[in-house]
């Protein structure tokens, strides 16, 4: 494996050496890697490009890796994954996608992944997007997850882009069933004149369903953010979406959270604050002998832990 | 040794321009305990900020250890070893206490050197270490926090600002004995402002800071007892003076 598809692998995988369990690799299009295991099997599909994820029923604690990187200048690709969480299973799916492109041609991936969780089962899923190169190729992706919970279904969906990523628009909606609990923790950094953009649609159709979206962004330089989670509640049910944003040098943040509610059980709430770094905060990190620059890096590490 | 010269701050408003300090001179000898009072509004918590370099004097110089520190960052007053508890600590979101302490420390503290510090404070559970300095903390718990961070730093002039505000009295009681330690171990300086007779019990000195001006300074022994007979008088003498 050449270094950078090593490098690439570490940010958006957390990848040092080929992954326990099971895995799929996608380099430049190609597949690179996969392995299946008694309770994960993993199969191409057959009329389009992308993988079938299958997980047997009671299947615990067992990991999926199924990183894609792109290390050319002017790959384009559309994959469409779907993943079967079989009932009552308990396992940890880590996505992700690296983009090195040092071409002038863009370099983009798109994907869709569907995710249908069964009764009882307990999905945690990690997608991280990473992009590096001195190209003037563009390095995008755009992310859309479609997520259907089934009964007492619990999922854990953390989506992390600190860094390289020019341009993406992330799109999710989610249908869930009774007692289903979903948790979605976004974290976004942009910086130069990227852009970034998340639509979220959240439908909390079964009784006592319940969700909570965290979304925590850092816009630099001349980025644009946009967030536009909505939760609507459709039966007795509780839903939190919390958009946090820290402003600096030249950028524009939008944040448009949005609840409906279509039963009188619901309970949602929303709430969302963009601001700049506190003057406080850098000064008493300063007491502490850190400079001004140590300080705001320390405040936007922990803003974005 | 800390010396201050003629130290001058104003501030100015739609009114006009406002003395917030005015006209300051003190001589504070190493290894004190020094304890700093007056009426609310009297320029104590500026005097304490001007020093830390959390502002910046009109005129007047500010000199620590031979060195004019006057025109200094407030990083280059941290590295000299001057430490400064704010009365109003800022929350951090997604920072957490003990990588808090440890940044005061300057080093990573493990978790029992974390619930050492946060003990001195009355913060004995061990789920503090873990917690973020986000609005999920009390008033008085960020308070405290903040005391055990400085406590962590262990400046050579360590500033208190108010530590007893907003502090419930059972944690009060826990307070004045880690300042009674501090007293009596403590090769440094230690600067408090407050308003507590059982904090200014423990002062080798006490100076009355009133209308942005010295009013009075001495020993203890011979303050303390003014002061008190002054406070429980029906106007306060101190800022008629």
């Amino acid at each position: 494996m050449e270094k950078i598809d090593k490098e690439l692998l570490e940010q958006v995988a957390g990848l040092h050496e080929t992954p326990k369990g099971a895995y799929n690799i996608r380099k430049n299009s190609e597949s690179a890697g996969r392995q299946s295991t008694a309770n994960i099997e993993i199969t191409s599909k057959e009329d389009k490009p992308g993988i079938d994820i299958t997980i047997k029923p009671g299947t615990k604690n067992e990991s999926v890796h199924i990183p894609v990187i792109i290390t050319e200048t002017g790959v384009t690709e559309m994959v469409y994954n779907d993943f079967y969480i079989g009932e009552d299973s308990d396992v940890l799916i880590v996505a992700g996608c690296g983009i090195h492109n040092t071409g002038d041609s863009e370099s983009k991936h798109d994907g869709v992944h569907r995710f249908f969780v069964k009764k009882g089962a307990k999905l945690r899923y990690v997608e991280k997007h990473y992009g590096s190169g001195d190209g003037n190729g563009k390095r995008v992706m755009n992310p859309a997850t479609e997520l259907y919970m089934e009964e007492d279904s619990v999922c854990e969906m953390e989506m992390v882009q600190i860094k390289g990523v020019d341009s993406t628009v992330r799109t999710m909606t989610a249908d869930l069933g009774k007692n289903a609990k979903l948790t979605v923790t976004e974290r976004l950094m942009t910086h130069g004149n990227q852009m970034a953009r998340s639509d979220m649609e959240i439908l909390l159709n079964g009784e006592n369903a319940s969700a909570q979206i965290i979304s925590r962004s850092v816009g630099r330089d001349s980025s644009e953010q946009i967030f536009n989670p909505i939760a609507v509640g459709n039966n007795s049910c509780r839903a939190h979406i919390q958009c946090d944003s820290i402003i600096m040098d030249d950028s524009k943040i939008r944040s448009i959270p949005e609840i409906a509610a279509n039963h009188k059980e619901a309970q949602i709430v929303h709430e969302a604050a963009i601001g700049r770094i506190n003057g406080d905060q850098l000064l008493k990190l300063q007491t502490l002998g850190l400079t001004a620059e140590e300080a705001e890096k320390v405040i936007i590490d922990g803003f974005l832990k | 040794m800390l010396e201050i010269k003629n130290l001058k701050f104003e501030v100015s408003d739609a009114k006009g321009k406002l003395d917030i300090i005015n006209g300051v001179d003190l001589v504070i000898p190493d290894g004190k305990f020094i304890v700093i009072t007056g009426p609310n509004g009297g320029g104590k918590s500026t005097l304490a900020r001007l020093i830390m370099g959390l502002e910046q004097p009109t005129s007047g110089s500010i000199i620590y250890n031979g060195t004019d520190i006057t025109n200094m960052s407030v990083t280059e007053r941290a590295n000299l070893g001057i430490g400064y508890a704010f009365q109003q600590p800022p929350r951090f979101k997604g920072l957490t206490v003990s990588k808090m302490l440890s940044l005061a420390a300057g080093k990573t503290l493990a978790e029992k050197e974390c619930c050492a510090y946060l003990g001195k404070v009355g913060l004995c559970s061990n789920e503090y270490v873990k917690r973020e300095l986000d609005a999920s903390l009390s008033g008085g718990e960020m308070k405290r926090i903040e005391i055990a961070t400085l406590m962590a730093r262990k400046p050579e002039l360590a500033i208190f600002d108010e530590p007893e505000a907003g502090i419930d009295l059972w944690s009060f009681a826990m307070l004045v004995e880690t300042f009674k330690n501090m007293q009596k171990s403590s090769k440094g300086t230690t600067i408090i402002i407050s308003h507590q007779e059982r904090i200014m019990s423990l002062a080798d000195e006490m100076i009355v800071i009133a209308d942005g001006k010295v009013k009075s300074r001495g020993e203890k022994s011979e303050m303390l007892p003014k002061l008190m007979c002054e406070f429980s008088s029906p106007c306060c003498s101190i800022s008629k003076n």
